[in-house]
């Protein structure tokens, strides 16, 4: 799948922004006033600038408020729907912290509960995808969930907590790449189910519908930089999670070594995103012949 | 309402002979040309006459190579189009309702108003039947020719999609799949037409007939053989006379 930044921005993003909400809903850290209002602006600047994003790769982002009416059968529908819902309860509490000292805790476990929902929903997206069968794993919206809460508890300075978070997202972003990279055949999809012409024989391409590319070869085929997706994949298991936990672990607790391994966390974070639409496989390419092993 | 209805009164869709497809992309072509004029936004090009053409097509001509064991490699041209899946997965994923399947008669269609061009729908077909046009940013899809299979100011005989009008070896067949006794049904049945992928559970309405079984010539003598077999050396009379005088020259 084409690795769109608009779309790794979004969804890495707005899920550290919910996932820094979540731990503002159950009051955790503490906080009332001036500094209340700079956390809180961090994580609406990071959700809000993460939906933001999600709006340019759009045809027509003119018209992206029609995209709340389908949520019965939509998990992008959802999605927005619930992040609206979900910034609004977020924002009531907020308020009440900043301006009236004053903390309103079931609202504030609303708003948490709700941006997990919401989270849910960007990863029930790329998890409902059968044509994507590496997406299409229990283990994505886990994944998803965990990136969340670990990144949030990281900058919402519940460092005990983060350890313990950073280092279940790392072993769950081993296991889906593991099991990743087996689905596409688990799927049982292959260019002799794709053309019904398995039965008669070995099935290969002759000949391309088109000499040029197109919207779907640019969209589904994205094949440049799997060769390096082994490297990248150690960068970003470094980066998530093992050296962010070393880190946090073994120097005395401060505000420039959390901040060095929220930044490491992030880095890791991006890669582990571009790795997730880069090194996903659409059966469509099976029409082109793509499918290699 | 991008929910799926439970059933359509009618089930239109085509069948596509594999056995008879040459591979002229004569639909691909009549295609374009009906539906950039009618239906919804023009199917744009980009760079149209420059070094790297692309453009938007609702249906284009794959060419297979089918290989077994010691038998001879067939080729196997392949047209490729929506299908009109029963269970559309293209259609429940469309945030905004564009994308929808008609109750009267299960064709999958795109309103373009509220199209907003996130391509969730392109993801989720299998058979990429979707193609986002770069110019409108909206999505595009085969409409079965929606504009002419009604279309009461054109003659009967053009009412049907523009690909099978087209077809010049009547290799595409339209028709509806829900009344058993329709020519696509009875074709169906009898050549067994194929689903595509139906381990993804779309249960797609357009159906493929596979090649005809080939006979095996193997082991036949091809027919001009015996003039292609060699003079022999020592021939007498006439012939050896001459052979011997031309030698020698």
């Amino acid at each position: 799948m084409h690795p769109a930044p608009s779309v790794i921005l979004f969804t890495s993003l707005s899920g550290l922004g919910f996932g820094l909400l979540f731990f503002l809903g159950f009051d955790m850290p503490a906080v009332t006033g001036w500094v209340a209002f700079a956390f809180f602006f961090v994580a609406y600047a990071l959700a809000v600038g993460g939906l933001l994003a999600s709006t340019f790769h759009l045809g027509n982002p003119q018209r992206a408020m029609k995209a709340f009416k389908q949520w019965r059968s939509s998990w992008l529908s959802r999605e927005g729907v619930f992040a609206v819902l979900a910034l609004v309860v977020m924002g009531l509490y907020a308020a009440a912290l900043i301006f009236l000292n004053m903390r309103l805790p079931l609202l504030g476990i609303i708003g948490s509960v709700l941006s997990l929902i919401t989270v849910f929903c960007t990863a029930m997206i790329y998890a409902q995808m059968k044509t994507v069968p590496r997406w299409s794993q229990p283990m994505t919206p886990v994944l998803y969930l965990l990136y969340m809460v670990a990144g949030g508890a990281l900058m919402a300075a519940q460092i005990q907590l983060a350890i313990a978070l950073l280092v279940a997202v790392t072993v769950v972003q081993i296991l889906h790449w593991v099991f990743g990279d087996t689905a596409f055949g688990r799927a049982g999809s292959n260019i002799g189910t794709a053309t019904g012409l398995g039965n008669l024989g070995q099935v290969r391409l002759l000949e391309s519908p088109h000499s040029g590319t197109n919207y779907l070869l640019r969209e589904f085929a994205f094949e440049v930089g799997r060769k390096h997706a082994r490297k990248l994949r150690g960068i970003a298991v470094l980066c998530i999670g093992i050296i962010p936990v070393i880190l946090l672990s073994l120097t005395s607790e401060g505000h420039l070594v959390s901040f060095v391994a929220l930044a490491l966390h992030i880095i890791g974070l991006f890669t582990s995103r571009w790795l997730f639409f880069a090194e996903a496989e659409h059966v469509v390419g099976l029409y082109y012949d793509k499918h290699r092993g | 309402m991008t929910t799926l209805p439970a059933s359509t009164q009618k089930k239109l869709g085509l069948v596509i002979d594999l056995d008879i497809c040459v591979g002229c992309h004569a639909c691909v072509i009549s295609c374009k040309e009906w539906n950039t004029s009618n239906y919804g936004a023009p199917l744009s090009d980009m760079d149209a006459y420059g070094e790297n053409p692309v453009g938007t097509f609702l249906n284009r001509v794959h060419t297979f190579e089918v290989k077994s064991e010691g038998k001879n490699a067939q080729t196997v041209h392949f047209p490729k189009s929506c299908l009109h899946c029963e269970d559309a997965p293209c259609v429940t994923v469309c945030p905004t309702g564009a994308s929808y399947k008609r109750t009267e008669d299960g064709i999958v269609l795109v309103n373009e108003d509220d199209c907003i061009g996130c391509g969730l729908c392109a993801w989720a077909c299998p058979y990429g039947a979707r193609e986002m046009d770069a110019a409108e940013g909206v999505m595009k899809k085969c409409t079965l020719c929606v504009d002419r299979i009604y279309n009461e100011n054109i003659p009967e005989i053009d009412r049907e999609p523009s690909c099978v009008r087209t077809c010049p070896a009547k290799a595409r067949h339209f028709g509806d799949f829900a009344d058993p006794d329709s020519a696509v049904s009875i074709m169906t049945a009898e050549r067994g037409g194929m689903e595509l992928m139906p381990e993804l559970m779309t249960k797609p309405v357009n159906r493929y007939l596979p090649p005809r079984p080939k006979a095996d010539i193997s082991g036949d003598i091809d027919i001009l053989a015996p003039l292609l077999a060699p003079v022999p050396e020592n021939t007498g009379g006439f012939m050896g006379w001459l052979d011997a005088a031309l030698e020698k020259i």
